[in-house]
């Protein structure tokens, strides 16, 4: 079979025109690469020791959801280091993490993988840089700003909130759920608040002034 | 000693039952606790998610609460009672977090500085199974036992983050302390594998097809292994095992019917505590009962 010729490079100063040919490509060129991005992932999450990752896959090996993954947590390191940015935060793999911090403990070399999954998270948050409507980071963002509000989460307008904005059919289909839910006294529509959610917005924004190093 | 309780969101609505018997079976054991005054929300994963600072933060003013509490501790340092797990790993990773970056320390002492509040750092971060266990003994529980749980077999799940990453007060791989109390009401702890095993989170709500698969290996698994219940201390595991148990039948032709049970009911039921003081009449699979003993003393069932 004959292969084609690899496809010309574009020239750096015009923008990336996408071509037929450009889709059969799947090498990177080094100056599409994001430099900085694996300095700032490992200052977001302490870390450092990123960096001394051995590639033995124990992460990968240890993770309940690798599976599922588009690319497995050992691969994440890999292209976190390597500054494939845009792949990274595009991948599904950061927002299948829930926080078991299994990579975490096995870890040879003690890297804090789920820290490195959580500055993944915040910089895909920042930048924007996932599907519409993909449903895990419209949960966190909801969560937050209920926080901010109120000082605590209520279970009941985060879910309602959550669905309207991923998934209004999935509403309907746990109507059944949120029935039993409220029935047995366990889901309430009313908004939880402290005392003084006040406080919260305070405290927040103090603690993100930019006088504090980092 | 007063315990300054931190309850968090899921205690109050969809954990109410948590509460009830947490503090039903502490009061049958006379351990003093008291909910912190105006706590605020951990922050849980998804803090973490947007913002770290903010993150650390928002849990630090917790612990800031239950340091400067009235009525504190005597000179030792006050201890927070945190049964949600992502509470308890949250308080654990800040106070940590804290202490080991000094940069982290200076932003967020900034932040408690501008609602009038200070952390040194001179909290201690428990977990119920914590305090069951090492302060007020398997032997002081045993004791209070009025209905032992005899012939009910148990799986007994710790879920994530109770023990990892920190691994406070049980070992990561095999942690036993909940088997140890288990064994104290007269059940039996069934041995399995999967004690630690992820519950799959929030996932249930966001990404379905992977959150039902990983909570039906560990539904399963219990039940391959002959428990009657399965036992967790966290309320996001009890609501994920027990609330999509029907999904699940109508995706997977699951015939499961496993009651799913918080420790502390579990508790409350060997101290003949009545159902309504343990919340279990909020269960969506009623909960497992002690199996009839019949003449003879052989379980009816077994």
């Amino acid at each position: 079979m004959q292969r084609d010729p690899a496809p010309p490079r574009p020239p750096a100063s015009s923008p990336l025109v996408r071509q037929p040919a450009d889709l059969r490509r799947n090498i990177k060129y080094e100056s599409e690469l994001d430099p900085t991005f694996s300095d700032r992932i490992a200052t977001l999450a302490y870390g450092e020791k990123m960096f001394s990752c051995i590639q033995c896959g124990t992460c990968s090996g240890t993770c309940p959801v690798s599976h599922y993954m588009d690319f497995t947590p050992r691969r994440i390191i890999a292209m976190v280091r390597e500054g494939f940015r845009q792949e990274v935060l595009n991948s599904v793999t950061i927002w299948l993490c829930a926080s078991c911090y299994s990579c975490t403990c096995e870890c040879p070399r003690e890297i804090k993988i789920t820290d490195v999954m959580y500055a993944l998270k915040q910089e895909a948050m920042a930048q924007g840089m996932y599907p519409k409507r993909f449903p895990a980071p419209v949960l966190a963002r909801e969560f937050f700003r209920g926080v901010e509000k109120t000082g605590r989460n209520s279970e009941g307008p985060l879910m309602v909130k959550f669905f309207l904005k991923t998934n209004p059919f999935g509403m309907l289909k746990n109507t059944m759920l949120a029935f039993r839910l409220w029935r047995t006294g366990r889901l309430s529509l009313r908004e939880e608040r402290m005392k003084r959610p006040g406080d919260i917005g305070t405290l927040l924004r103090a603690a993100k002034q930019p006088e504090g190093g980092r | 000693m007063r315990y300054q309780y931190f309850p968090g969101c899921s205690l109050k609505s969809s954990g109410r039952s948590y509460e009830e018997s947490l503090l039903a079976v502490l009061r049958a054991l006379e351990v003093p606790v008291e909910e912190i005054d105006d706590w605020n929300c951990c922050g849980a994963t998804a803090y973490m998610a947007v913002d770290e600072v903010q993150a650390f933060a928002l849990a630090a003013r917790n612990l800031a609460l239950a340091e400067n509490a009235p009525g504190g501790a005597n000179g030792k340092p006050a201890q927070i009672l945190a049964p949600c797990a992502a509470c308890y790993l949250v308080l654990l990773k800040t106070q940590r977090y804290l202490a080991e970056h000094a940069d982290l320390k200076q932003k967020v002492t900034a932040g408690l500085q501008a609602i009038h509040l200070s952390y040194e750092g001179r909290v201690q971060v428990r977990h119920p199974l914590d305090v069951l266990v090492n302060d007020v003994g398997t032997d002081r529980i045993a004791r209070r036992v009025t209905q032992p749980l005899k012939g009910m077999k148990v799986a007994c799940y710790y879920g994530c983050q109770v023990v990892r990453p920190f691994a406070a007060f049980d070992t990561v791989h095999n942690p036993t302390t909940m088997d140890r109390l288990v064994t104290a009401l007269g059940a039996t702890p069934v041995d399995w594998p999967l004690k630690t095993r992820c519950c799959g989170g929030t996932l249930n709500g966001t990404i379905p097809e992977v959150g039902l698969r990983l909570n039906r290996i560990l539904l399963n698994e219990a039940k391959r292994r002959k428990a009657d219940a399965i036992v967790t201390v966290c309320p996001l595991c009890q609501f994920n095992l027990e609330c999509y148990q029907g999904e699940m039948r109508r995706k997977f032709h699951d015939d499961l019917g496993l009651p799913v049970m918080y420790l502390t009911q579990m508790i409350g039921q060997a101290f003949g505590l009545s159902d309504t003081a343990l919340g279990l009449q909020r269960m969506f699979v009623p909960p497992a009962r002690v199996p009839a003993v019949q003449e003879g003393g052989k379980a009816a069932h077994a």
